[in-house]
């Protein structure tokens, strides 16, 4: 059972701010993680090797050579291998091209199953995992909150929708998504640790990949970013006056009539 | 490294005048430029948004952008497609809010407006719609289309589309849309744009997609400008739904061969948590809780909240923790994203990590005895008071429950 979980390097994106005054992204000092909705789908393939008592779980990023360390994390966190595709080529990727440039890595890694998280809290696209699931003609499930079993061929799961969860049945090689309900990913052993620091990571560029460099990054990006702004900002409203509780709510209760009154007569449809 | 000709796009940084100072280093969102203190370097992050250019002092960094020369012939394309979601045959309200962005975007560019909705038995529903302002609905009517499953959708919409070239299609942002309308914009290779808030059309003709990213501590505008269609998936809640307004339409049945409908998934099962009226993605109220209500208990009196304003009840995420939520409840950046007309916070404090799940709501009402309570920060009226004392007096002062119809 070979299990390839695709990860991404993101910046903390809680510690992310808004400098109000030149209104740009304050970036200073904020640490760079592993997506959070990746380190359930790299626990959730460490314990299914465990499970099935044999299997092999790479973990495969793109990124800058700093992604170094987001898969030396995977690894102090129970991955076997870990490959790095790097490339100044990679530059200016959409989600088209980022998904291109991973499946094709994935096609030499030939996994059975292939996870990752249900989107990146940078980009919050939901786009990579589908598109190389499409680029390698894969089945996908997204959401997926619980792996019931794999055998046969067959992984039986279930997925968190709007409106419940479902239950499919996936034929491997297939390509899930996970949310974080998966599990409670465990924490690294400082033997964990050590091996991760003392361990080789692959590192494929374009040509390894044997891409063309007009297929990659933004040249291979049918999208591109036209201009980044700060969105207008949320300011602290009104604390409603009141000696009581009661006069609070009730402050709050009349300010919101005319809101309560739309809702009442629906959309305007 | 390539030096620079006018077919590459690339982010120059003049090494000569560089100070060093790592100004660019903190504006960039992508983490893409690093400073050794005398010189920054531009790294494989890069997206050439362009953030730094400005930011630069010197005058160090250029942007040059190529200009791509156009692949197929883009004149082909035309017209604005809405997908026209349906969840047990009935069409999903984020569908009329397509159609109200959709109709303002053909109209801009002199299109016409379709709708396609993948189904079974979707004869009454697809006549119905022919009441919006439409142009035309292609219905394609399928056993294998009635649930949801990725490759017969993907593999439907994505043939459609390659027939009948528009040029512009948009999904809602919903668990189905954002699962599957990436594989059709990989499989007809063009652009998609995610969970947008904004849409409009350029002095070119070509779709403006304005989405938040790192959870809406910034916006960006997104264009596709050498491949079609332009597609896009779209925020519920954020669009204008359009008004029963027909335009005499025509509806189209579309056959296509058994081939197309293939799947290797298949439902086992669906276990329905949250009845319709519960749906969080879809509810114009909710009443959100968080530790300080204290225990699970608390919930109780947000479900009679909720009751009586006909919404939904969400939690944050340390009120889920806590075991006294669902995780399909959690509001938040390791949950979901929601956006209310009336949102109500009852004792969350309101870490950055729950604000960007739900910061883009209408109205939002707090209610906290902590006056240093970061929720608010984000509130349009922040009420200090105990919740338990707080959300009984609500409920009271709301009187009898709304009647919701549906």
């Amino acid at each position: 059972m070979k299990i390839v979980v695709c990860i991404k390097q993101v910046p903390d994106t809680s510690e992310v701010r808004i400098n109000p005054e030149t209104n740009t992204l304050v970036r200073e000092g904020v640490d760079s993680v592993i997506n959070p909705f990746d380190t359930y789908a790299v626990e959730e393939a460490v314990r299914w090797r465990e499970r099935l008592g044999q299997g092999r779980v790479t973990v495969l990023s793109m990124g800058p050579h700093q992604t170094e360390a987001a898969l030396r994390e995977a690894l102090s966190l129970g991955a076997d291998a870990a490959v790095l595709l790097s490339d100044r080529a990679f530059a200016g990727a959409d989600t088209w091209s980022t998904s291109l440039t991973l499946a094709q890595a994935l096609r030499r890694l030939k996994p059975d199953l292939i996870l990752t998280g249900k989107q990146a809290i940078d980009g919050d696209t939901a786009q990579t995992g589908p598109g190389i699931a499409c680029h390698l003609d894969l089945p996908q499930v997204c959401y997926v909150s619980k792996i019931r079993s794999i055998s046969h061929g067959l992984a039986v799961v279930e997925r968190l929708l709007d409106h419940g969860r479902e239950v499919v049945e996936v034929q491997l090689p297939a390509l899930l998504t996970v949310v974080k309900e998966l599990n409670q990913p465990r924490l690294p052993s400082l033997q964990g640790k050590f091996a991760a620091q003392a361990a080789g990571i692959v590192v494929w560029g374009a040509s390894e990949l044997g891409l063309s460099a007009a297929a990659v990054g933004l040249d291979g990006s049918p999208t591109a970013v036209e201009r980044i702004f700060s969105p207008p900002g949320r300011s602290a409203g009104e604390m409603v006056p009141g000696k009581s509780v009661q006069e609070k709510v009730a402050a709050v209760v009349s300010r919101l009539q005319p809101l309560l009154a739309s809702l009442a007569t629906g959309p305007d449809a | 490294m390539k030096t620079g000709s006018e077919k590459e796009t690339r982010l120059h940084i003049d090494a000569a005048t560089c100070a060093g100072c790592g100004r660019c280093v903190t504006v960039c969102p992508f983490g893409a430029l690093e400073s050794d203190g005398s010189v920054a370097v531009v790294n494989a992050n890069c997206t050439f948004c362009g953030a730094c250019v400005d930011r630069c002092p010197f005058g160090s960094i250029v942007l040059h952008r190529a200009k791509r020369a156009g692949g197929a012939d883009l004149s082909a394309y035309r017209g604005v497609w809405v997908f026209g979601e349906q969840l047990d045959g009935r069409i999903q309200p984020v569908v009329y809010e397509l159609i109200g962005a959709g109709r303002a975007l053909a109209d801009k560019l002199g299109e016409p407006l379709g709708v396609v909705v993948l189904g079974s038995r979707m004869d009454s529903a697809c006549r119905d719609l022919l009441a919006y302002p439409v142009d035309q609905v292609l219905q394609v009517d399928a056993p294998e289309l009635a649930v949801y499953a990725s490759e017969p959708y993907a593999t439907a919409l994505s043939r459609l589309a390659e027939e009948r070239k528009p040029a512009i299609v948009l999904a809602g942002a919903t668990a189905v849309g954002r699962s599957f309308l990436a594989r059709v914009a990989v499989s007809v290779h063009t652009g998609i744009t995610a969970d947008c808030t904004g849409l409009d059309i350029t002095e070119d003709g070509l779709l403006r997609q304005t989405r938040p990213a790192f959870g809406g501590n910034i916006m960006a505008s997104i264009l596709c400008a050498n491949h079609r269609p332009q597609m896009a998936t779209v925020r519920h809640g954020v669009m204008r739904a359009a008004s029963r307004q027909s335009r005499g339409g025509t509806l189209e049945k579309v056959a296509m061969p058994r081939a197309v409908f293939s799947s290797r998934t298949r439902r086992l099962d669906f276990m329905a948590e949250m009845g319709d009226r519960l749906n969080l993605s879809d509810a114009q109220v909710v009443v959100a809780g968080g530790r300080g209500l204290g225990g699970a208990d608390g919930f109780a009196m947000l479900e009679e909240l909720a009751g009586r304003l006909g919404g939904a009840v969400a939690a944050s995420r340390g009120a889920v923790d806590a075991g006294w939520a669902a995780y399909a409840r959690q509001v938040g950046q390791t949950g979901r994203t929601v956006n209310p007309k009336l949102y109500i916070a009852c004792g969350i404090s309101g870490a950055v990590q729950h604000r960007v799940g739900m910061a883009g709501s209408e109205v939002i009402v707090a209610i906290n005895n902590d006056p240093e309570a970061p929720i608010f920060e984000v509130a349009t009226y922040g009420i200090l008071a105990d919740v338990r004392e707080a959300v009984p007096a609500l409920i009271e002062a709301l009187g009898p429950p709304t009647g919701r119809t549906e």
